[in-house]
């Protein structure tokens, strides 16, 4: 199995994708998940993060089969 | 409770008449309190043709359904009806609506407010302008900070 990680927004638009693929790898976190599909971008700092649909930090594992989302500060209301 | 996402445009009024209409005759409702937010033609300065409403499907409702269930649990809320709008809007189109019904006042003004506020910072929405100058751009949000991913 592999994770989806999904963009919104902006951040897709910069991107010019809304979604990628990663194999799942053992210690896998928020940040290493983007360090690895996005090699020397760095992740912007006021970007959010969410897996399985909850808000996470860097630091939050990934499991395998998880969805992970990256997004802008939202602006609904 | 009621959360809804609305892809297409949405009546405020008639959605709270609906809405009035299906709770118990029972004399507890003392209450209403009601915040409808809608598109303006200006924004920044800048005159406003359109806003497009993204957002994530699933988390935002999720998130919505969570925001609710918070208010519930610090205030007596006897009822709830949230409707967001996503797609292409035009000003004077209804961008969400916020209901809370209470026996009193407080909990019922409280509860909206706090259910409109966390909707702000933490439900997955972003809006896009489409200006009249024929320029686009997405408008820029406020996190709170403990949603804020920490700095690597």
């Amino acid at each position: 199995m592999s994770i989806t990680v999904r963009y919104f927004a902006s951040l897709k638009e910069n991107l010019g994708r809304g979604e990628d693929e990663i194999d799942y790898a053992e210690g896998l976190t928020v940040k290493i998940a983007w360090d690895t599909l996005h090699q020397g971008r760095p992740l912007p700092s006021n970007v959010l993060a969410a897996v399985n649909m909850e808000y996470a930090r860097l630091d939050t594992a990934v499991k395998d089969g998880d969805e992970l989302a990256f997004f802008p500060p939202v602006t609904g209301g | 409770m009621i959360v809804k996402i609305a892809k297409t445009a949405f009546n405020p009024w008639q959605a709270l008449q609906h809405h009035q209409d299906s709770l118990p005759n029972s004399g507890q409702y003392g209450a209403a309190s009601i915040f409808v937010g809608t598109v303006r033609d200006f924004n920044q300065g800048d005159s406003v043709l359109e806003m497009c409403l993204e957002y994530y499907p699933g988390m935002t409702e999720r998130q919505l359904e969570a925001i609710v269930a918070e208010a519930c649990q610090q205030w007596r809320v006897l009822s709830c009806l949230v409707i967001h709008r996503v797609g292409v809007l035009l000003p004077n189109d209804t961008v969400v609506l916020v209901a809370v019904w209470a026996a009193h006042r407080g909990e019922a003004f409280d509860a909206c407010r706090y259910i409109m506020e966390t909707l702000k910072s933490r439900a997955p929405f972003w809006k896009k302008e489409q200006l009249a100058s024929g320029q686009a751009r997405w408008v820029a949000g406020h996190s709170p900070i403990e949603e804020r991913l920490p700095v690597p």
